[in-house]
C-alpha cells in the first residue's frame, strides 16, 4: 500500500516517450546514411557544401514540412501545400517581373523602386498562404469536412489557378532575383576547388527563414499550450474535448498555421528558383508527408516532433542524391529508392513501437 | 439545510429524436454528501450527467450551483469545469499519448505557454498526496487502466472543485483500487466537496453513499437517504418491479457427472497473451473463469477462440482433434465468444441491428453466399422476440441502443450461428440489474439444451449464481478449481488470494 517508499520518483530516469523514440530512430538513421555515402561516393559528400545545397535545394518543402508535421499531430492532413506553394510562386514572379497591373500601378502611385515589388510579393505570399489556411481550417474544424477532401479540393484548385494566371512560365527579372538569391559566404566550411582556391560555402536566405521557421515550429509544440493542445487533440479529440481543450480551436489553428507557412515556402521556393511555371512544387505535399513520417510523426496523429521533420527532409533529399551519384540519372530511381526508403521506415516504426507497447502495457 | 445545497437542477428536460431521454428531473446535491445516481441502463443518468457538464444542451430546466445568483447555462465542458463541476468518466477520457503530469494540467493551465517543471512538480505532489502510483513525466498510455482512471481523479480533484462527478468509476478498477478510490471520496467528503457517484455496483452505493435519487426511464422516481432505503427496495425502484428470486436458476453441476459427453478439451493451450493451460468443458455444463482483473481469465478465454495468435497446444471438440488459430476456425467448430469489450470487439455501431444480429452466421457461410434480404429479416424477427431487444426497428443502428440491448444483439449473434461451445466474457458488465437476469437465466437454458458456457464476471455472487464449476485464476496461471460444496463466496476469495488451504 505505501507505494511512496518503493519508489524514488524523481531519481529513476523516464523511459523515452515514444515521440522521442521515434525522433531518434531517424536522426542515426540520417548520421549513418550520410556517414556512407562520405565513405562509399566521397567526392561531394565530404565537402560541407553537399549539406548546404541540400539545404539550399530544399528549404520549401523543409517549411511545408513543418506545417504538415503540425496538421498530422492533430490527426488531419493537408495535400494542398504543394499547389498553394507553385500559386504562391507563380504569383510572386509576376509581381516580380511586372505582369501585374494593379501591383505596378501601386508603385507608380507611391513612387516606388523596383525592389518594392520584393515586399508586395512577400505580402501576396501569406495573404495567399493565410487565405487557404483560414477557408480549408474553417471548413475542416467548424463544419467537420473530411480533410483529405477539403485539401484535394484546394489542391486542384491551386493548380488551375496558376494555368489562369499564366499559362506560359514566367521569370523574375534578373536585378531583383539577384537580390532575392543573395547568398549567406561561411568562408571557414568553404573547400578549395581544383584551382585551389578556396570556395566559401554558401547558404541562401531561404534556409535561414526554414530553419528559424523550425525553432518557432519547435518552441510551438514543446513550450506553448496551443502546441500541446495539437498533440492532446491527435491522441485523442474525445479526451482533449472532456479536458477542456477547444478542439475545434485547435484544429483550425493547426490548418491556419500549415496554410501560412505554405504561402511563406512559397515565397522560399520563388527566391530559389525565380521561375512561375505549373509544375513547380510538384508532388511536394507527398514528399512533405514523406518526411514527417520518416521524421516520426504518425499519421495517426498524436505523435510526431518537428526536429524529426528536419532530419526527414534531409534524409529523403540525401537518399535522390545517393542515388544520383551513384549513376542512376533517371528520375523513376529516385521515386523508386523514395518509395522502398519509406517503406522500409513505416516498418521499422511500427515494429519499434509494438515491440515497446507489448513489453508496456502488458 | 437549504444552506448545503451546492447544486440543484429543476425540470431538467432532454429529447434526442425518437426518445425523451430526460423528462422534468430534479436533483440536488447538498455539500459533504456523497449523492448516489442510480438507474437501468437508459434511465437518464448519462443523459443528465451529460446535460450538467455542458455535453448536451437541456431543452428546459434550470440549473443553480452554490455561490451564483442567476440560474446557470453550462455550454462546454470547460464551462463546467470554471463552474466548479468536474468530472471522471467511465471510459478513460485522458490522452494516452502526453505524459500523466499533461494530462492532470492541459486545457485547464492559465496563460500560453507550458512551464513544465512547475507542472511536473505540482502533479507529484498531488500524486504522492494521493498515493496513485505514477510518475509525472511518465508516457500515460504506459500506465494500466486502473492507474489512469485514478489520474483522471487526480486531476478532477485538483480543480477547485464544488460538484466532483464520478460516472463508474470502479469499473475497471480492483477491490484494493476501488477501496483507495472510496478512501479518497470520504476524504473529499469530509472536505466539503458535494460527491454524485454513479455506478451499477448496489453494494458499493451501499459502502460509501449518503443519498440516492433513482431514475426510470428519464423520469425521476424519487430521492432517499441511504438509510431509509434498503437494498431490494432500492432495486425495486430501480426496474420498477419486485426482484425476481436469483437463487433458483442455477444450473446443474454437469461438469462431476462421469457420464457427461466431453465437448471440448485443451491441453497446454497458450497464446501470444496467456500461459499454457488445461482445460475442458462437458455437454450442458455451465463453468466459468475466476480471478482478479487482469489475472488472465480473459486471455485464456480468448486462446480458446483464438482471438490471440495462438502458440503450442492441442484442442479437440467432442474428442476430435481440431487446430483453432485464428476467429473463423473456432466458429466452423461450433463455438462462440462474445468478448468483453462489446465496443471494441462487439457491435459495429454504424450498422444496423438486423446486419449486427445475421453477422457471425454471414461470415461462416462466406461472402460468396449473402442471406436475401427476407431470410435476414426473419433472423433478425426471431431474435429480437426471442431475447425481449428493445429497440425501434431492425434497421436501427446498434450504436443507439443501451448497452444491455446491444449486449442482447451480440448474444443473438452468436446464438444465430447454433454454436455448441458458448463464451461469455464479462456478459452483464454495465448492464441494468433486470437485463443481468435475464441474461443468468438464458446461459442456464441454454445449457440444459445441451450447449457447453463458460461464463466470466467480475462480481463473483453472479458466478456462483450461473456456473457450477470455477476455475480460478492468478497471476496469469491456473491456482485452483471448484466445485460442488465449494462454490462460497468466501472460498473463491480465499482461493483468488492464494495461500489459503
Amino acid at each position: 500500500m505505501n507505494s511512496r517508499e518503493n519508489r524514488t520518483p524523481d531519481r529513476r530516469r523516464e523511459p523515452i516517450t515514444d515521440t522521442q523514440l521515434l525522433l531518434t530512430i531517424t536522426i542515426c538513421i540520417f548520421v549513418f546514411m550520410y556517414g556512407l555515402a562520405m565513405l562509399v561516393w566521397g567526392g561531394g559528400f565530404l565537402k560541407p557544401q553537399m549539406l548546404f545545397d541540400l539545404l539550399n535545394d530544399n528549404a520549401f518543402l523543409i517549411i511545408i514540412s513543418c506545417g504538415l508535421t503540425i496538421v498530422m499531430i492533430t490527426g488531419s492532413i493537408d495535400i494542398s501545400v504543394g499547389g498553394v506553394t507553385a500559386l504562391v510562386a507563380m504569383v510572386g514572379v509576376m509581381i516580380l517581373n511586372g505582369s501585374f497591373g494593379p501591383f505596378v500601378k501601386l508603385q507608380e502611385a507611391l513612387g516606388l523602386p523596383d525592389g518594392a515589388r520584393i515586399v508586395f510579393a512577400l505580402v501576396m505570399a501569406l495573404l495567399i498562404g493565410l487565405a487557404y489556411g483560414l477557408v480549408q481550417g474553417y471548413l475542416i474544424a467548424f463544419l467537420e469536412i473530411q480533410p483529405f477532401i477539403i485539401t484535394l479540393a484546394g489542391m486542384f484548385f491551386a493548380r488551375g489557378m496558376i494555368t489562369i494566371i499564366s499559362v506560359d512560365p514566367q521569370k523574375a527579372p534578373q536585378d531583383l532575383m539577384d537580390v532575392l538569391q543573395t547568398r549567406i559566404e561561411i568562408p571557414w566550411l568553404g573547400s578549395p576547388n581544383k584551382k585551389g582556391v578556396i570556395i566559401p560555402a554558401r547558404m541562401e536566405i531561404g534556409v535561414v527563414i526554414a530553419l528559424v521557421i523550425v525553432l518557432l515550429v519547435f518552441i510551438l509544440l514543446r513550450k506553448m499550450q496551443l502546441g500541446r493542445h495539437f498533440y492532446a487533440v491527435g491522441g485523442n479529440r474525445q479526451s482533449a474535448l472532456m479536458l477542456g481543450v477547444n478542439v475545434r480551436r485547435t484544429r483550425f489553428m493547426a490548418h491556419l498555421i500549415c496554410g501560412t507557412l505554405a504561402g511563406i515556402a512559397g515565397f522560399v521556393f520563388m527566391m530559389h528558383t525565380g521561375a512561375g511555371n505549373a509544375t513547380n512544387a510538384t508532388a511536394a505535399e507527398m514528399n512533405a508527408i514523406a518526411s514527417s513520417i520518416i521524421g516520426g510523426t504518425l499519421l495517426t496523429g498524436g505523435v510526431g516532433n518537428v526536429a524529426g521533420t528536419l532530419f526527414g527532409v534531409l534524409t529523403l533529399s540525401t537518399i535522390k542524391s545517393i542515388v544520383t551519384t551513384s549513376g542512376l540519372r533517371d528520375p523513376w530511381w529516385q521515386s523508386i529508392t523514395t518509395g522502398a526508403m519509406l517503406c522500409f521506415f513505416i516498418l521499422l516504426q511500427s515494429v519499434v513501437l509494438m515491440r515497446r507497447h507489448k513489453g508496456g502495457s502488458r | 439545510m437549504e444552506n448545503d445545497v451546492v447544486l440543484t437542477m429543476r425540470g431538467i428536460c432532454k429529447s434526442f429524436p425518437n426518445v425523451k431521454a430526460l423528462d422534468h428531473v430534479d436533483f440536488t446535491l447538498r455539500k459533504g454528501r456523497i449523492h448516489a445516481l442510480m438507474g437501468e441502463n437508459g434511465a437518464g443518468k448519462s443523459t443528465l450527467i451529460k446535460v450538467l457538464t455542458g455535453v448536451y444542451s437541456m431543452d428546459e430546466g434550470e440549473i443553480r450551483i452554490d455561490g451564483i445568483e442567476d440560474a446557470i447555462h453550462i455550454r462546454s465542458p470547460q464551462e463546467a469545469q470554471n463552474f466548479g463541476i468536474s468530472t471522471v468518466y467511465q471510459e478513460i477520457t485522458l490522452c494516452p499519448n502526453l505524459t500523466v503530469a499533461e494530462n492532470m494540467f492541459i486545457g485547464r493551465s492559465p496563460g500560453k505557454t507550458v512551464d513544465w517543471k512547475t507542472m511536473e512538480k505540482k502533479a507529484g505532489e498531488l500524486l504522492d498526496n494521493l498515493g496513485i502510483p505514477a510518475r509525472p513525466k511518465q508516457q500515460l498510455g504506459s500506465c494500466s487502466l486502473a492507474v489512469q482512471q485514478m489520474v483522471a481523479i487526480a486531476r478532477a480533484v485538483d480543480t477547485e472543485c464544488k460538484v466532483l462527478i464520478l460516472d463508474e468509476p470502479t469499473s475497471s478498477l480492483d477491490e484494493n483500487e476501488v477501496e483507495m478510490l472510496f478512501r479518497l471520496m470520504r476524504d473529499l467528503r469530509e472536505r466539503g466537496v458535494g460527491i454524485i457517484f454513479v455506478t451499477h455496483f448496489l453494494e458499493q452505493v451501499y459502502e460509501v453513499s449518503d443519498d440516492i435519487t433513482v431514475l426510470r426511464n428519464g423520469e425521476l422516481v424519487g430521492e432517499y437517504e441511504v438509510k431509509d432505503l434498503p437494498q431490494v427496495e432500492l432495486v425495486a425502484k430501480m426496474i420498477g418491479k419486485d426482484l425476481e428470486e436469483l437463487s433458483v436458476i442455477k444450473g446443474r453441476d454437469k461438469g462431476a457427472d462421469e457420464q457427461a459427453e466431453m465437448l471440448y478439451e485443451a491441453e497446454g493451450l497458450s497464446s501470444s497473451e496467456s500461459r499454457p493451460f488445461d482445460f475442458h468443458i462437458a455437454k450442458g455444463e455451465v463453468n466459468g473463469f475466476t480471478g482478479l482483473l487482469g489475472s488472465g481469465r480473459s486471455e485464456s478465454v480468448r486462446a480458446i477462440f483464438g482471438a490471440d495468435p495462438v502458440t503450442g497446444g492441442k484442442t479437440s471438440i467432442e474428442g476430435k482433434a481440431v487446430r483453432i488459430n485464428k476467429p473463423l476456425d473456432a466458429m466452423r467448430n461450433g463455438i462462440g465468444y462474445l468478448a468483453e469489450d462489446r465496443k471494441g470487439d462487439g457491435i459495429i455501431a454504424d450498422l444496423s441491428v438486423r446486419d449486427n444480429i445475421i453477422l457471425a452466421l454471414q461470415v461462416i457461410r462466406g461472402i460468396g453466399h449473402p442471406f436475401s434480404r427476407a431470410q435476414a429479416e426473419a433472423f433478425a424477427d426471431e431474435y429480437i422476440k426471442a431475447l425481449d431487444i428493445k429497440t425501434a426497428s431492425k434497421d436501427t443502428p446498434v450504436g443507439s441502443l443501451s448497452g444491455g440491448n446491444q449486449q442482447k444483439v451480440i448474444l443473438a449473434r452468436w446464438l444465430l450461428t447454433h454454436p455448441k461451445y458458448l463464451i461469455l466474457d464479462e456478459p452483464t458488465r454495465g448492464i441494468d440489474v433486470g437485463t443481468k437476469t435475464e441474461i443468468q437465466k438464458l446461459v442456464i437454458k441454454l445449457a440444459e439444451e445441451g450447449m457447453g458456457i463458460t461464463f466470466i464476471s467480475s462480481e463473483i455472487e453472479e458466478m456462483l449464481r450461473t456456473c457450477s464449476r470455477l476455475i480460478v485464476m492468478r497471476d496469469r496461471n491456473i491456482v485452483g478449481e471448484l466445485r460442488g460444496d465449494e462454490l462460497t463466496q468466501e472460498r473463491v476469495m480465499r482461493t483468488i488470494a492464494g495461500g489459503g488451504n
